[in-house]
C-alpha cells in the first residue's frame, strides 16, 4: 500500500455509517428507498427523487477507470508525492467516484482498466477508498 | 420579459498592472471602480447599484458599498467563481430592466501573486462544512489536476490531441503580443506548449492560465441614461447562466454548463452561434476553451480539436477570433477569476478600440463567456451576448 498523505475525514450522523464500514474494510454505499438509486457522494437525501431515506448496501468495490491525470505538481503535502495518479472510478454499482490508483506504475493507468478498492487507513479509525489494478 | 437591449455596458475599466506588492484588495477593487465609472462618465454618486463575488473583501458586498461610500438600492453578491461577473452583468440587466437600478457597477480584484493569504479566507469557506468535503479531501486534487482529468476523458472520447490543445495557447500568445499589460506577451509554438512540463498530465504548464494580481470593473446602465453619454455603449442582448455539478456522482467531463447557458443567451439575444464576430472565451486552461467552444454550439461535440487547430481562433480573420487581449492564458487572470476581463475584452472589440493587429473589422455582436469552480466537479457556466451600440 502506498503512503499518500490520508487524513481522517470528517463523520457526522449522516455519513457515519458509511465511514464505520471503512473502519472494517467494507465499502458501502446509500441507496434511495423510494427509487432505489445508488447515491454517491455518501447522504440520506436522495438527489434523483428528493426524498429522505436509505439503506446501505455492500458494494463489490470493484470498477474500472473513468478518467485519471498523473499530476506531477500536488499542493501541499502532495507535494512530496509527485507525481501520483488521481482519478475517477466508475463503481460497478454506478456512482463514479474521486479516488487515487496506487499500487502501480503511473505509466501503466487507463481509462477502462479495471480497478478494485484498497483501504487506506487513519488514526481516527476511518479508512479512505482508494483502488489498485485488480487482479 | 428579457433583458434583450435593455441594458448598456457604459463604462470599462482593466486594471493595467499584473503584479501589485503595495496596494490591498480594497484598494484596487477602489481602483477599478473609479476607472470604470471614468471611463463611462459617470460618478460614484450615480451608483445604485452594486455587484460583487467571493474576491470582495468583508461581509458580502456591504464592505466594499461602505468603503467606496456607495447609496445602494440594488446589491447582489452572486458566487459563482470566475464567471461571476457575467452573471453579475445579466443579473444588472434584470434589475434595471425592472426599474430596481439604473447604474450598476460590478467589480473584480485580487492579489495572489502578492498576497496569497487574501485568497485563503474564501477557499477555506468554500470547503468548511461542505457535504462532498470527505470524500474529496483526501485525493491530492489540484486546479490543474481536476481539468486535466476532463482533458483525459475528452482525449479518448474524441481523439482529441496536445497538440490541438497546444493552439488555443498558441492563439492567446499571437494575440497578448500586441498587449502591452500582458503577463506573458511572447507569442509561443505549438512546440513550446507541449515541451513545457507536465504539471497534470496531459496538461503542461502551458496549457495553464498565468496568475496575476489585479482586477477590472464595469458599469451597466439604463437606456436612458446610455443616451446621454458621451461615450460609446455596448448593448446587452441575452445572458444565460447555469450551474452544474456531479449530478449524483454521474458526472460527465466531457461538457461544461455551457451547453445549457448558451442556447438561453443566444435565444434570448435572437442570434445563433454563426452570427458572433468574436467571443471571449473563458481559458483558465486551454481544455476549458475547447470544451467551451463546442458546448456553445461553434462547432459539433468533439470536434473542437480540429476547429482549433488551422488557426481558427486567430484575429482578425479566423472563423472565430477570440481572446485578443491574450486572454487568462497570456494577459491577466486577476484574483484567479478571469471572467471580467472577458467582458472587458468584448466591449473594447464592440467599441472598436482593441489593438488594430486584432481588432475584429465592423464588429457587431460578441460573445463572452465564463466558467467557474472546477470541470472535475461543481462548476457555473454564464454567456453575455453583446451587441455594438448601433446593432
Amino acid at each position: 500500500m502506498s503512503d499518500l498523505p490520508t487524513f481522517a475525514p470528517p463523520v457526522t450522523p449522516e455519513t457515519k455509517p458509511f465511514w464505520d464500514a471503512t473502519a472494517e474494510g467494507r465499502l458501502v454505499l446509500p441507496r434511495c428507498t423510494s427509487c432505489q438509486t445508488v447515491i454517491w457522494y455518501p447522504r440520506t437525501f436522495c438527489p434523483e427523487c428528493h426524498t429522505e431515506g436509505v439503506e446501505w448496501i455492500d458494494a463489490t468495490g470493484e470498477g474500472t477507470v473513468y478518467s485519471y491525470t498523473v499530476t506531477h505538481k500536488g499542493d501541499g503535502p502532495w507535494r512530496d508525492e509527485s507525481p501520483y495518479v488521481m482519478a475517477y472510478v466508475e463503481l460497478d454499482e454506478g456512482p463514479r467516484v474521486l479516488t487515487n490508483i496506487v499500487d502501480c506504475d503511473p505509466a501503466k493507468v487507463s481509462i477502462g482498466q479495471r480497478v478494485s478498492v484498497r483501504w487506506a487507513p487513519t488514526d481516527e479509525g476511518p479508512a479512505v477508498p482508494r483502488f489498485a489494478p485488480a487482479p | 420579459m428579457t433583458i434583450c437591449g435593455k441594458a448598456s455596458i457604459a463604462g470599462a475599466y482593466e486594471h493595467p498592472l499584473r503584479v501589485i506588492p503595495d496596494r490591498t484588495v480594497a484598494q484596487v477593487h477602489a481602483d477599478v471602480a473609479v476607472g470604470a465609472l471614468a471611463d463611462a462618465g459617470l460618478s460614484m454618486d450615480d451608483v445604485d447599484g452594486y455587484f460583487c463575488a467571493g474576491d470582495a473583501p468583508g461581509f458580502g458586498g456591504f464592505s466594499m458599498a461602505e468603503y467606496l461610500g456607495l447609496q445602494l438600492r440594488h446589491i447582489d453578491t452572486t458566487e459563482t467563481g470566475g464567471s461571476s461577473y457575467l452573471c453579475h452583468v445579466g443579473h444588472a440587466a434584470a434589475a434595471i430592466a425592472a426599474g430596481k437600478c439604473s447604474v450598476a457597477l460590478v467589480t473584480l480584484a485580487g492579489l495572489p501573486r502578492s498576497d496569497p493569504a487574501s485568497m485563503m479566507a474564501g477557499a477555506r469557506a468554500m470547503f468548511a462544512g461542505a457535504p462532498e468535503a470527505g470524500f474529496e479531501m483526501n485525493h491530492g486534487m489540484t486546479i490543474h489536476g481536476g481539468y486535466a482529468l476532463a482533458a483525459r476523458r475528452h482525449m479518448y472520447e474524441f481523439g482529441t490531441t496536445s497538440e490541438q490543445l497546444a493552439e488555443i495557447k498558441v492563439a492567446a500568445s499571437h494575440h497578448a503580443q500586441f498587449n502591452p499589460d500582458a503577463f506573458l506577451p511572447k507569442a509561443v509554438s505549438i512546440e513550446e506548449v507541449i515541451e513545457s512540463p507536465l504539471v497534470s498530465d496531459p496538461l503542461h504548464r502551458l496549457d495553464c492560465c498565468v496568475v496575476t494580481d489585479g482586477g477590472g470593473a464595469v458599469v451597466v446602465v439604463s437606456p436612458e441614461i446610455a443616451r446621454d453619454l458621451e461615450r460609446r455603449t455596448v448593448k446587452v442582448l441575452g445572458h444565460g447562466e447555469a450551474p452544474k455539478h456531479t449530478n449524483n456522482g454521474r458526472i460527465d467531463l466531457t461538457h461544461t454548463g455551457a451547453v445549457w447557458s448558451g442556447p438561453r443567451a443566444f435565444e434570448e439575444a435572437g442570434v445563433t452561434p454563426g452570427d458572433i464576430d468574436y467571443a471571449s472565451i473563458y481559458d483558465s486552461f486551454t481544455i476549458t476553451v475547447l470544451e467551451t467552444i463546442e458546448d456553445l454550439g461553434f462547432c459539433e461535440k468533439g470536434k473542437g480539436g480540429a476547429f482549433v487547430a488551422d488557426q481558427g481562433l486567430r484575429a482578425p480573420d479566423g472563423r472565430l477570433p477570440f481572446n485578443t487581449d491574450g486572454g487568462g492564458l497570456c494577459n491577466n487572470h486577476p484574483a484567479n477569476r478571469g471572467g471580467m476581463t472577458k467582458i472587458i475584452e468584448a466591449v473594447r472589440q464592440l467599441r472598436g478600440e482593441a489593438h488594430g493587429e486584432v481588432q475584429v473589422p465592423d464588429c457587431q455582436l460578441a460573445l463572452a463567456h465564463g466558467t467557474g469552480g472546477s470541470l472535475a466537479n461543481r462548476m457555473g457556466s454564464a454567456t453575455l451576448i453583446l451587441g455594438q451600440e448601433d446593432a
